[in-house]
Parts: C-alpha cells; structure tokens; sequence
C-alpha cells in the first residue's frame, strides 16, 4: 500500500539525537511520596476540585471536575489522603502558578475503575464523547487541548489522521508507545474513526523511527483493518505540528482562520488516542503518560511511565542526573522546548519529554549579529512567512504591517531562528510582537467600551435633563395660562375694588377662625410626627437626648390636643 | 549550579553569518585565479590593499560608534566588500584608487547607514560607481589579456604601488564592441570576451559553489542571466551573430561576477523568491540596455544600484502566499 505524500513547505534537519532514549524499554516509575495535581494542565478553563483536604481518595478516583468539553476532569494518580488544595508552582511555560490537589500517597495504589466499556462498538458517539471527557484525556503532544472537545466536531469528518510523526529531536515517548504498544494503538484508531464517523485513517510516523514503523505495520497487518493507512514520511521538522502533517499527508493546507474538521479531517497524537482507548476499554482515566528522559547530564536517558504529579526530580534521579552537568532542564524538546529551574515541578499530562543537556551539547545562544536579510529564515518557514521581513517590522513596532504580513500565522516552530546565521532569536521576537498585539487590542476593545459607556452616560443625562427642561417649560406654560385664566377673570375686576375686597375679607376672617384652626392642627400634626421619628431614631441608636426629645413629644401632644379642643368648641 | 532559563529553541544550526561571509570570499578564488592568468598577479594586490584599508576602516567607524569592534569584524563582511571591490578595478589601478574606493565602501555606503545589515546599496558598486564617475582614467585602464610577458607579482607592486612601471593597457571587449566591428577582431574568444571569458567561467564556478550550498537561491542569477541573453538574442550588435551575441554578453566583462557575486548580496535585493526574479531579470535587462545602447560599455554596477533601490518596494509587492491563505493546492 502506498500512498502519496506531500512535500512540507520550509522545514529544518536538526540533529535527531533519539537514538539516547531508545536503548531501554519504557520503564515504570516508582510512585511518589507526594504528588502535585494542577488543575490547568489542558487549554481550558481551569477544572474545579470536588474533594476537600483530608479526604481519602482512590486511584482513578475524580478530583476535579470540569462543566464542559472545554474544561478537562482530573484524576487521583495513585491512592492516599488529599493533603491541600492550594496553588502551587505549575510545570506550564508560562510559569505561573496553578491550583493544585496535593496528594500524600498511602503506597497502596489502589484502584477504583470506571466501568469498562468492552462493547464499545455498540455504543452510540454520545457515550463515547461523554466518557473520554470524563477520562480526562487531554491532547499528549504538547497542546492539551480536551480530546472529547475536538472529537466533539460537528463538522463531517471523513479522515482521521494520527500523529505519530514526533519530529522533535530527542523526544521518544510516541516512538516508543509506537514500538511497545502497537496492537492497542491499531484498536484505538478503529475507536477514534468509530467516535468520529469517519472511514479512514492515516497515520504518519517519520521515517527516522523503524522500530516503531515495522511495529505499527506488524501489528496492522495482523488486524488487517484496509481503512488504515501507514504512512511513511520523511523526516523534517516540524511535519508533526498538525497543519504541517495534514498538508504532508493530504496535501492540503488547513485555512488560516479555520481548523482541520474544515477539511473533514480531525488529528490526534497517538498518546491522546491510547489514552482515549484505556479509558473506554479498561475504564482508566488518563492519570499517568510516557515521559522521555535524555540527554547528556542523565547516566541512563531513557522512556517512563509516570504517574501525573510525580515530581520531575523523582525521574531525574531514576535516570541518573548528574547535576553538576546539567546546563538547563527542558520540558518537550530542544526546539519548542521551555525551561523549568524547580526540580518539584510536577509532570503533567503534556510532559513528553525532560531534556537535560549538559553545556556543550547544547551551548548557550551566542550574541546575536546583525541580520543580513539572507533569507534562510524564509526558506525554513513552514508557514511561508518572510521571517526577516517580521524581524524588522517587529523591532520597529509596526503592527499593522505585521499583521499585514501574517504575523498570526506563526507556529512558533522556530525554525526560523533554528537557520538564522547570526543568532537572531527572531521566535522571540514574533512572541512579544504578538502578545503586545493582543494587548493593544484588549485595550482598544476596552477603549471602545469605556467609549461607548461614557457616550451612553452622556445621552441619558442629556435625555434627562431635557425631560426635566420639558417638563418646566410644561409648568410654566399651565402657570402662565393660570395666570392669564386669573388675568381674563380679574381684569374685569377694578384693582381698588379687589382692594377693598381683600380688605373687607381680612376683616372677616377674624369671624372665621375655622381654617385657622384646622391649619394649626395640620402643622402640630406634621411637628409630632417628626418628633416621633426623631425619638424613635434616638432610641434606637443609643442616644442620651432621649429626656428632652421625650418632652418635646409630649408637649406637641398636648397642643394637638388643645388645638383640637378649641377647634371642636367652635363649629 | 543554577540552570538556565531561557526561550525555545535550544537548538542551532551550523552556519553562521562569519560562515557565509567566508564561503563567499572562498567561491571568489576560480574568479581571481583566472583574473591572474589572464592579467596578471595585479588584482593580488588590489586584495591585500583593499582588505587592508577596509578593515582599518571598519574598524575606525565601529569604535568611533562604540560599538564591539572585535565582535563585528569577526563578522567577516568587510573583507567580502574588499575583496568584491578589488575584483571591480582594473588589475593595475593606482593604490590610492583602492584606497579611496575602499575607505567609501565601508564608511560611506555602509557604515554612515548603520552598519551590516542597514546599507541600502551594495558597497562595492557603490564605491565602483564613484570612483568609475570621479576617476574614468584610472578606472578603464585594463590591462591586455595574456601580455606577451605577463606582470609578475613583483612588477605588479611596483605598477601599482610604486607607480613605477607603466602597464600596457587595452580596451576591453566590451569597449571594443561598443567602437565597432574592426576592433572587434581579436577581442573575441572561444565564447565570450578574449580572457575574459575564462574570469567569467571562474566566477560561475565559484557562484555554483555558493549556489550548492544553500548561500542563496537561484532566482536571482538563474533570472538575470536569462533576462541578459533574452536581450543579446533580441537585439544583438551588427558583428554579431544572436547566438553568439548571447555568448559574448554572457562571458564578457562583470555578467558572472555581478550575476553570482553582487546581485546575490543579500542586504541590498529583495528577498523573496519573485522579488528576486523580478530584481535579477530587471538587472540583466538594464545591464544589456546600457551595454548597447548606453555610454558606458559595462553597466552591472549601475544596474545594481538602481535596483537596490528598487528592493524594498518589490519586496513589498512580492509577498509569497501565506500558508492557509488561499489558493489550496490538493
């Protein structure tokens, strides 16, 4: 079966430097004292613990939950006492913190499984998504994106293409699961195509691993699946980023603002796929992963089985590190690699590789030179970017020809700065353009929303005041038309005449003391009220005028009272 | 112990920019060899003169500009323009020429700009373009190919250094086809200019050399080249035939040393693939034009710098396609 591939546009020759890890087969580690969970080891909101301290729990056992496909559930890795739940440093490039659910090992590691779901054939997409969800399995090629989020399409998917390219020097942990645990993968690709509807598979592993090649084969020839294809590629990084390895095996390019499920085609890493499998199969949450171990400053480089929260130094010392050679500790591989400083660190799910190379092995980037615009760059960029052009716009500050120029189309392969002659570290550069971008447009949206309050504030006060400027203007108008009613009916009236009536009622009035009266009442009624309020809220609020306040009730109450008195005498 | 923190990649490739400087200088050697045979230990001199001037040059400006003197002539750029500047002179040129178009080269068209990296034209023409306009005597007296008793390099020092002895000059090809049909004989060889074809061959070796490991891209040679035959095929001299018309261009004056040696600097052309073909081809025409319709019989040094300045706006109008934008190929 052959099928034809794709030539990767740009793409690097670093040194592979995988033959180190492979001398030995994938070991066990030893389980930890104590072990470190984070709770954001996936891309995602982070997920929420559901134990408390001091509770006990179990291998497999749920610790943390997540509210959708998004988020990721996570999993005691062994048995033990739940210790704290607290934030702690996090092996994460980013090198922020994380929650973490710290767990004393009661050395039983105990299981409690998930059902086993052995028909899983029978079983409709739902249960299948809903279970890998609970299994929290999580992207194991680097990314950590949910699986259950990406199987989760809606889009027709056609074509499943699993990553077993691995084209990171140094990193073995696909190649030797490739190697040691072929069989299972074969069935896990009939799981991922049942999951996703789709009816073939093509699985591309780089040439530069024929372990693992003829594994896979063997293991395909003896389940004789004919909607599997292996494929076969040549060996140039970075053909396992995802856009990279479709276009290797298709010969397509995943659209710049899209995703592969556009082209009817999902990818997963092989590991994400065993995981899937076990969680199904066997009901085993994804709770441990292969971790490579190389490089020169460790005795015995080699591929192990750890429990997620093992702390890195555990491995360390099982590979025989010699600290004194170590120059730095890289998390994934030399060329997409971060460094960590705290050997506490835990490994997580996406831990696939721990590089320790000693100084001379890897040397310390040297001063970079002037760019001389050779265009290497260009040539290694997968993504068909002019790095250099970046490179000047970059230092210039110019975002709008960096977007122009496609900025966030960069992976951050860094092959780029891999081929630059005069050590430019131009990834860097690309880095901080596109963070200082997304910063410049959080304020601009923020900007634009402070406007838009400010302008919305601006238009209600204005509204107001007009409804109040109306509303005057309202009243002016009845009191002026009052007036003028007034005016109409008085002017007839002779102003000497009005005089003297008003003269005339004054003297009156005298005889009519009634109003004058229920007016008093009136205002001694509204007096007490007040009074009473007032030595209601001294009461209440402790205060040492209660006498006098008292007096002043009672007085009010009994001019009430008299007023009513002479009001009642005279009818 | 502590260990280090710092951003991917770790890892680095081989070649460094010293590297590619020196490779150039290396790929140069067919080129001088035959400039030798042909002319004499001359450009020997030249070479020693103009690396001499241009680094103490370079030297000077960096730590007038306090910059890390040691650090940036261990870049190697300098002695690629000196050597490329001193295989533009005539072998026999004065020493003060080399001096002069030495010291412009590195202060003026480089170092005023801001250094390697900054200048918008190649310093080496642009230095042969002055001296060419402000010293034309100097400047086209070439020597006769294969002298009956060619300088030695003893001579040679005397000639150029000491000014003692008078070389023989001649008019090269170029010139000869530019005065007319009877001068002509004689300054054609096997395929090119007489002797000179044999310079041009070396530098093809050399550019080759460069082109097979990886220093630059084809385009903008293979597409000069062509734009200058298409020329010569298209509208050749009276004396000579189309094809041969296309030989001679080729293999006569600067077409191989400015095709594989000067256009192919990669700070001063564009650096796309298409802007390369655009940069090269609109050379090769410019240069034939010159050749043929122009005064000055050759014209890679005024070709060049017209495009270097034409390289930032071709860069800007060749943009290659961005993966996943567009135009899929299934």
């Amino acid at each position: 079966m052959s099928d034809i591939i794709f030539k990767l546009t740009g793409g690097v020759h670093p040194p592979q430097n995988k033959h180190q890890s492979i001398q030995r087969p994938i070991a066990q580690a030893d389980v930890p004292a104590q072990l470190v969970i984070p709770m954001s080891q996936h891309i995602g909101p982070p997920s929420t613990p559901i134990v408390t301290v001091g509770q006990r729990v179990l291998k497999g056992q749920c610790i943390a939950t997540a509210e959708s496909f998004e988020g990721a559930f996570v999993h005691a890795s062994t048995s033990g006492k739940v210790l704290a739940i607290e934030e702690r440093p996090h092996n994460h490039a980013s090198g922020m913190p994380a929650l973490s659910i710290v767990i004393e090992s009661d050395g039983n590691d105990e299981w409690q499984r998930m059902p086993a779901m052995e028909n899983w054939p029978q079983c409709d997409r739902q249960t299948l998504l809903q279970r890998i969800h609970e299994a929290g399995v999580i992207g194991m090629g680097g990314a950590g994106f949910p699986a259950a989020s990406k199987l989760a399409t809606d889009k027709p998917i056609h074509t499943l293409v699993m990553n077993g390219a691995e084209c990171e020097p140094y990193i073995t942990s696909d190649q030797m699961l490739m190697t040691e645990r072929a069989e299972e993968l074969i069935l896990s690709c009939e799981l991922m195509m049942h999951v996703l509807g789709a009816s073939k598979t093509l699985f591309g592993i780089e040439d530069n691993k024929p372990e693992a090649i003829e594994a896979i084969k063997a293991a395909h020839a003896k389940r004789g699946n004919d909607k599997i294809h292996i494929v076969v590629i040549p060996t140039v990084y970075p053909s396992g980023g995802s856009k990279q390895l479709i276009q290797i095996l298709t010969g397509n390019e995943v659209p710049s603002s899209g995703h592969s499920s556009d082209l009817g085609i999902i990818m997963q890493n092989v590991a994400t796929a065993v995981a899937a499998y076990r969680a199904i199969v066997f009901g085993e949450p994804s709770i441990s992963r292969i971790t490579t171990l190389t490089g020169e400053a460790l005795a015995a480089p080699q591929n192990i089985e750890a429990l997620v929260g093992t702390p890195l130094s555990a491995l360390l010392e099982q590979a025989g590190w010699q600290q004194n050679l170590a120059d730095r500790i890289i998390i994934g591989g030399p060329m997409m690699g971060y460094t960590v400083t705290d050997t506490q660190l835990p490994v997580t799910k996406t831990t696939n590789c721990i590089l320790v190379p000693t100084r001379a092995e890897l040397p310390p980037p040297p001063p970079a030179q002037a760019c001389i615009r050779c265009g290497l760059c260009a040539e290694a960029c997968p993504a068909s970017l002019l790095p250099q052009q970046l490179y000047w716009f970059s230092r210039a500050g110019e975002h709008d020809k960096l977007e122009s120029h496609n900025l966030f189309d960069c992976i951050e392969c860094g092959a780029c700065s891999y081929s630059c002659p005069s050590n430019i570290p131009l990834v860097q550069y690309y880095r901080a353009s596109k963070a200082e971008i997304r910063q410049a447009r959080r304020d601009a949206k923020q900007a634009e929303q402070s406007k838009r309050r400010f302008e919305a504030r601006q238009a209600r006060l204005q509204r107001l005041e007009e409804e109040k400027t109306a509303q005057r203007a309202a009243r002016a108008e009845a009191a002026k038309k009052r007036l003028e009613e007034a005016n109409t009916s008085a002017s007839v009236v002779d102003p000497i005449q009005a005089a003297i009536e008003r003269a005339a009622a004054k003297r009156t009035s005298a005889a009519a003391p009634a109003t004058e009266a229920v007016d008093m009442i009136a205002k001694l009624e509204k007096r007490l009220t007040a009074a009473k309020i007032k030595l209601a809220s001294a009461e209440s609020a402790g205060s040492d005028k209660l006498v006098p306040l008292q007096e002043a009730v009672d007085k009010l109450t009994q001019q009430l009272a008299e007023a009513q008195q002479q009001a009642g005498d005279k009818p | 112990m502590s260990l280090l923190n710092v951003t991917s990649p770790h890892a680095h490739g081989q070649l460094s920019t010293a590297k590619v400087m020196q490779l150039v200088v290396l790929a140069t050697l067919p080129g001088i060899a035959a400039l030798v045979g042909v002319f004499g230990a001359g450009v020997l001199i030249n070479l020693v003169i103009a690396a001499v001037a241009s680094l103490a040059c370079e030297a000077a400006i960096l730590s007038l500009r306090g910059r890390p003197v040691s650090f940036y002539l261990q870049d190697f750029s300098a002695l690629v323009t000196a050597v490329l500047l001193a295989i533009s002179l005539p072998p026999y040129a004065p020493w003060w020429v080399v001096v002069i178009g030495a010291v412009f080269a590195i202060g003026v068209a480089k170092q005023l700009y801001g250094g390697l990296g900054y200048n918008p034209f190649n310093p080496a023409m642009a230095a042969y373009v002055v001296l060419l306009i402000s010293l034309p005597v100097q400047m086209t007296q070439w020597g006769a190919p294969f002298a009956a008793q060619p300088m030695g390099l003893a001579e040679a020092m005397a000639s150029n250094i000491l000014q003692h002895v008078d070389a023989v000059t001649s008019a090269t090809p170029l010139d000869a086809l530019k005065q007319g049909i009877d001068t002509l004989s004689g300054a054609t060889g096997h395929i090119g200019g007489y002797g000179w074809e044999w310079v041009n061959a070396g530098f093809l070796l050399g550019g080759l050399f460069l082109m097979w490991r990886g220093i630059f891209s084809w385009h903008a040679p293979v597409s000069m080249l062509a734009a200058l035959a298409a020329m010569a095929f298209l509208f050749p001299n009276d004396a000579l035939s189309r094809v041969d018309s296309i030989l001679f261009h080729l293999f006569s004056g600067a077409s191989m040393f400015g095709a594989f040696f000067i256009i192919t600097d990669p700070v001063s052309s564009a650096t796309t693939h298409r802007g390369k073909l655009i940069f090269g081809g609109l050379i090769g025409a410019l240069v034939y034009s010159i050749r043929h319709w122009g005064n000055y019989p050759d014209a890679v040094a005024f070709a060049v710098m017209l495009l270097n300045l034409a390289a930032p706006f071709i860069d800007q109008y060749t943009q290659p396609r961005t993966f996943g934008h567009g135009g899929t190929p299934s």
